[in-house]
């Protein structure tokens, strides 16, 4: 892979997206558009992200990989050996000494901070586009900040559920102008999108970039007499006991057994490692 | 007792060795050669190099043997080696009219100059399994006669002649590059052909095929389809000349449309327009009908709300680098989300329970 | 009294052939007026016009806004305008599927306008929507259903009350009767006339039916080959018309 510049992309193509997430920064919550390049895996499969990685890496930085919250993934483990070759950059799986984080679906646990960039792989970047599916529109819409329609939808979800049927991919209003895709994540993480990390968000084959620059408001739509939740499944982690982390739910046998296990495998190997159990925490390790 | 997808690394490890051991197949048979696959399968070569963009038939072959036929997954190996090329310029625009015409038909007019030259088609040949092609493959040679020295005039000039067909207007300007811009609508013709010619085929002739059974009809003939190579020349600042640098076989095809006259504009014939890498005639074909579809609106004709006459839509699901993507990508783990689903779905069922429990007590009360 | 809305010499050619031309007029608050011509003769596109729906090639609509008081619509900013289209000015389209969303339920439909303009208490909406179904006749149980599950006249009176929810000021309705049987059209025009009176609105009706002016207009225009041929009060107009072409289109009428 020699032949390859550092982090793969060629030093042109890294600027425009530098300009592309400078400028996303700027206008938070708007998608900028850029020119996404093929790159060596399938568009849906994290191009977005990678890309931005690749122009924000330097030689001195430490990369995480996660997908669903996890670094063992086939995707992230793809995705982490991809930079591993064409970077050379140190990885790690502890969230604390990772300097950039790649992530598919989910925010870690543990929070972050001022030092860190959160890389968001985006499949759908447009929060209208099941609503709406024209970006001439939907463009327009976003300019005008004509977001009715945003609500319409939430509005049907109550009158046909009794609840706001959106589970993730939730919407936010960014800094009080743009409606933002966050990316789907489960609604559980929305709340901790007001941080102190910079945000990134990329959607390679949509073309677009967008970003949340560090403690910004992100506030989850939602009606005054039907305010946002962020929920999960209502269990302590079965294998560090962790009460406040989303967790995935695990089929043990035939017969149906379930166990539930934070999504996020390395906040539980700390919790684990610092001497936390759960219910099946002693077996399992 | 954990199980969830721990050892994701040596899974992919050995997937990939198996992978490498299924594209060999049995070790019995003798390898395919890249010069095998360049010479005897040359229509995949055009189409990889078509779709991938980048013209080198050794490396469209090496694709096709790494892909083990998948010509969709060749194309995707090009485009992903061809964007970390550097960009040196670009070339002049070449010229078709110099082409040296292995193929050139018109469907419009018995004859013209040039004449009509059918070369190596699969047209009039009877589809039936050639059984001795499967023992031994030698053929007799195919007769040959002069070669044509001077250029073959377009037919399309003919029509010109005559202020019967719409001219295209002469430009300078620079088209966009959508390999270096992002897509926005309207695209503009420059950038719409592009996307075209780089479309997938199946795609794009599906999208032909609907205008052609009324989904927006627009009555074409094919004035003319051309195959042959032209030269390619690049202007040297060093130098300060265009020198040539090589040349590119090409596929074009420019149909003859049927035009009914606009308040401004009288009664004439207007073109739709294919141009394709290699020996790729079915896409080019297809290509000048979605072309055509696509001008409904410069030419003042009706939108029918046809496919084919969407922009936005025919260009968004053109390429099927980005369509196979998006489209595998839900084999990657979604379990995070279908949680969050999961939980969603019990608690409205455990709402819609209670509610029903509280609807039969109170009618029990009464 | 200051005009609602000001209309002068407005004009929309389409290359060289006339959309209309030439059309001038003052509507005041609480005045309803219609525009009668066969097809063909301008009437939709001057209405498109005024409404924003085509740019005029030619002429002035002030609207005497709530804000900034009298300014020429034609040429504010797209984003003020889109913000009158979905507050103070409403438009009933002939087709209730061009003005409706078929996949959102009639409560969505309704709520809309209420929603894009910043409400948002869940229940309140639904209150609004649920009276609101009750002013257009159509029974509160249907507030789930979708459009699409309503027969023709409900249709049109459910775009009606997507449209007249935010106490809009300006009416625009093209052909509101259109598409109906003659029976259903009896009862819209009745509730129609009702909610004029009781809203004091401003409208401007689009119609070729002679009938539909009688009942809802009060000042008539007669239009022809894009201009406007013939003037005034609706009863004066039909009972006594000047122009040949009036006198035609009445008097076809009257034979049918």
């Amino acid at each position: 892979m020699n032949d390859y510049n550092f982090a793969y992309l060629d030093e042109q193509t890294k600027r425009m997206i530098r300009r592309a997430i400078l400028k996303g920064l700027a206008v938070p919550g708007y998608q900028v558009p850029f020119a996404s390049r093929e790159m060596p895996m399938p568009y849906g499969w994290g191009t977005g992200g990678v890309q931005v990685s690749a122009a924000t890496l330097t030689p001195e930085d430490t990369l995480k990989v996660i997908d669903q919250g996890a670094d063992d993934t086939t995707n992230a483990v793809s995705i982490r050996k991809f930079f591993e070759k064409t970077a050379g950059v140190a990885t790690t799986e502890e969230t604390e000494k990772a300097s950039v984080i790649q992530t598919r679906h989910r925010i870690p646990e543990a929070e972050l901070t001022e030092d860190q960039i959160l890389v968001y792989q985006v499949p759908i970047p447009e929060p209208l586009r099941f609503l709406e599916p024209r970006e001439t529109e939907t463009r327009k819409m976003h300019s005008l900040q004509e977001y009715g329609l945003m609500h319409v939808k939430l509005y049907e979800d109550i009158s046909q559920h009794g609840a706001i049927a959106t589970a993730y991919a939730y919407p936010v209003k960014v800094e009080g102008r743009y409606v933002m895709d966050p990316s789907p994540i489960p609604k559980f993480d929305n709340p901790k999108m007001e941080m102190a990390a910079i945000q990134l968000f990329g959607a390679g084959r949509e073309q677009r970039i967008y970003a949340v620059p560090p403690y910004t408001q992100v506030v989850s739509l939602d009606f005054e007499d039907y305010p946002f939740e962020a929920s999960k499944a209502d269990h302590p982690c079965d294998l560090c006991g962790a009460e406040d982390s989303y967790l995935d739910e695990v089929i043990l046998d035939d017969a149906g057994t379930r166990m539930f296990v934070c999504s996020d495998t390395d906040y539980c190997r700390t919790r684990r490692d610092a001497g936390h159990a759960g219910r099946l925490g002693a077996e399992a390790a | 007792m954990y199980v969830a997808v721990k050892g994701g690394e040596r899974a992919i490890e050995n997937a990939h060795a198996w992978l490498a051991e299924e594209r060999r197949g049995d070790t019995s048979v003798a390898e395919l050669s890249l010069d095998q696959i360049r010479e005897q399968l040359s229509l995949a070569v055009n189409r990889v190099m078509a779709e991938g963009s980048l013209y080198d038939p050794e490396l469209a072959a090496l694709a096709i043997k790494q892909s083990r036929g998948d010509l969709i997954e060749a194309i995707f190996l090009i485009r992903a080696y061809r964007t970390t090329l550097p960009r040196f310029g670009y070339s002049q625009p070449v010229e078709t009219g110099e082409m040296a015409c292995d193929r050139r038909i018109s469907a419009t007019f018995k004859d013209a100059p040039g004449g009509q030259v059918l070369g190596p088609t699969f047209d009039y040949t009877h589809r039936l399994l050639d059984f001795k092609l499967a023992a031994e493959g030698e053929v007799p040679e195919a007769p040959v006669s002069e070669p044509r020295l001077e250029a073959t005039p377009h037919i399309s000039e003919f029509l010109q002649g005559e202020d019967i067909i719409e001219r295209e207007p002469s430009s300078d300007g620079v088209p966009g590059d959508l390999t270096r811009e992002p897509m926005s609508f309207p695209a503009g013709r420059a950038v719409r052909l592009q996307s075209l010619t780089r479309g997938d085929e199946g795609f794009i002739l599906g999208m032909a095929y609907s205008t052609q059974r009324g989904y927006a009809r627009n009555h074409a003939f094919v004035g003319e389809l051309r195959i042959g190579t032209v030269p390619v020349e690049m202007d040297i600042p060093e130098l300060g000349f265009a020198i040539e640098i090589g040349e590119v076989e090409l596929t074009e095809c420019e149909t003859v449309n049927q035009f009914k006259g606009s308040k401004t504009v009288p009664p004439q014939f207007t073109r739709g327009y294919g141009l394709v890498f290699g020996q790729s005639e079915r896409k080019s074909i297809a290509m000048a009908l979605v072309d055509r579809a696509l001008r409904w609106e410069e030419l003042g004709e009706d939108n029918v709300g046809a496919a084919a006459q969407d922009e936005e839509f025919v260009l968004s699901h053109a390429d099927n680098i980005q369509a196979t993507g998006f489209l595998e990508h839900i084999k990657l783990p979604h379990y995070v989300d279908f949680q969050s689903e999961l939980e969603l779905v019990r608690k409205l069922r455990r709402e819609a329970a209670e509610m029903a429990e509280t609807l039969a007590a109170r009618e029990a009360a009464e | 009294m200051k005009p609602l809305l000001q209309v002068k010499d407005v004009a929309k050619m389409y290359g060289a052939r006339i959309g209309c031309t030439g059309v001038s007029f003052d509507l005041y608050p609480g005045e309803v007026m219609g525009i009668v011509g066969e097809s063909g003769s301008g009437k939709s596109t001057l209405l498109n016009s005024l409404a924003g729906h085509l740019v005029p090639d030619r002429g002035e609509v002030i609207f005497d806004t709530r804000a900034d008081g009298p300014v020429d619509t034609v040429t504010m900013s797209e984003p003020a305008r889109r913000m009158l289209g979905r507050t103070d000015w409403a438009f009933v389209h002939q087709h209730a599927r061009d003005g409706l969303r078929m996949s959102v339920s009639a409560g969505g439909n309704i709520g809309e306008r209420l929603m894009a303009v910043g409400n948002r208490h869940y229940g309140a909406i639904r209150d609004h929507a649920a009276d609101w179904l009750g002013r257009v006749e159509i029974s509160e149980s249907r507030i789930d259903d979708r459009p699409s599950a309503f027969s023709g006249g409900m249709q049109q009176r459910l775009q009606i009350a997507r449209n007249l929810v935010t106490g809009p000021r300006l009416v625009f309705m093209d052909e509101p009767t259109g598409g109906l049987d003659v029976s259903v059209q009896a009862l819209l025009l009745d509730l129609l006339r009702g909610l004029v009176r009781e809203m004091g609105l401003s409208a401007i009706i689009v119609t070729h039916d002679l009938a539909v002016v009688r009942l809802l207009a009060g000042r008539l225009m007669v239009m022809k080959d894009g201009h406007v041929v013939e003037t005034g009060l609706t009863d004066q107009v039909l009972d006594d018309p000047q122009h040949a072409y009036t006198q035609l289109l009445v008097s076809s009428v009257l034979q049918v």
